[in-house]
């Protein structure tokens, strides 16, 4: 019986209502999408690469990254290294809400994993209040209508980018450091962290552009990066 | 409308390196928990990161005046609207001013 009331409160917030939850966020992402389309169309990928990129990498700071330094003709493996450091914060994010997919198995949990954006654990975590478990086909249900929300817009981008032949006289070669600077208030804002931030941040400015002159452009990021945290680490402990 | 085999490996690679902290945690996590000092470590990751980045587009490797002054707007709009796709239009348009008025 008592497994019968739970279940028929799980039906409650099921599939349907993910889809429902996941529409407050549907057109920003969709202008995102739309924007990150263009910047790999005019960085010289194709339609059906615009599709790829979209469904197999699924992540908006990294598509931009990809597109831009493609656009700047950096090399596939120093794309890929800086991809993987900026996406380092869904680990933070992948463990924030493992505590409310324990009752699944693994297979589900990488499912669930797999589609994790920010917007997405955005939306969850705030469903979590009052929660000591997510039901997984809510889950789905947010997770998949952004997925599909996030494709149409990268190609629908990709075929108005079609147009554009030279990108950097309409000033799109500074779209993704632009993207840099909107993430990075976004998270200063949001943590409301201040003094700390802006130390760390400092710290990374110096860090790189002193490590450039011994470094080349990823190992002075990958020192910048490290060090600065570090930093912030230590001013932690240390108030 | 074809895919090149250097982009599908550039796509598959990515996409790995970002695959592995999206699902780890999920994973493993219900058995562990990831330690304190880890944990503080990866919260300055992102403003660490992105401000690298960003200060290298500007500064290296050498002061790069016409992206600094784009830089500018966007933060203001960033700063004002928290609009992430606010601060990247502005910041595309105020380069492709800076850059007809050079």
């Amino acid at each position: 019986m008592k497994q019968k009331i739970t279940e028929a409160h799980l039906d409650e917030e099921g599939f349907v209502q993910g889809v429902k939850d996941c529409l407050p966020t549907v057109l920003g992402y969709l202008s995102i999408g739309f924007a990150a389309g263009v910047i790999e169309k005019t960085a010289g990928l194709s339609i059906a690469e615009i599709a790829l990129v979209s469904l197999l990498l699924y992540a908006g700071s990294a598509q931009f990254i990809l597109a831009g330094m493609l656009l700047t003709h950096s090399s596939i493996s120093a794309i890929i290294f800086t991809i993987f450091f900026v996406n380092l914060r869904h680990l933070l994010m992948s463990a924030a809400l493992a505590p409310y997919f324990r009752h699944l198995p693994p297979w589900k949990n990488m499912l669930i994993g797999s589609q994790l954006t920010d917007e997405t654990f955005g939306v969850a975590i705030h469903h979590t209040a009052n929660k000591t478990m997510l039901n997984e086909r809510w889950m789905l249900g947010l997770n998949i209508t952004a997925y599909l929300n996030w494709a149409i817009a990268n190609v629908a981008g990709g075929f108005f980018g079609q147009w554009i032949t030279n990108p950097e006289s309409f000033g799109l070669d500074f779209a993704l450091p632009a993207m840099f600077i909107g993430l990075l208030v976004l998270q200063i804002i949001h943590r409301k962290n201040w003094m700390v931030d802006l130390i760390v941040a400092l710290s990374a400015i110096g860090l790189v552009v002193g490590s450039s002159y011994l470094f080349s452009g990823s190992g002075a990021i990958l020192i910048a990066t490290i060090l600065s945290a570090t930093i912030g680490v230590i001013i932690e402990k240390w108030k | 409308m074809e895919i090149r085999y250097e982009i599908f490996l550039l796509i598959l690679g990515a996409g790995i390196v970002t695959l592995i902290p999206r699902i780890l945690p999920l994973v493993v996590l219900s058995r562990f928990q990831l330690p304190d000092w880890a944990r503080r470590f990866l919260n300055h990751i992102p403003v660490a990161i992105m401000m690298a980045l960003l200060a290298q587009e500007i500064f290296v490797p050498t002061f790069h005046s016409s992206k600094f002054f784009a830089a500018l707007p966007a933060f203001a709009v960033a700063i004002l609207t928290r609009s992430l796709l606010g601060t990247v239009v502005v910041g595309i348009l105020a380069m492709m001013v800076i850059r007809h008025l050079l």
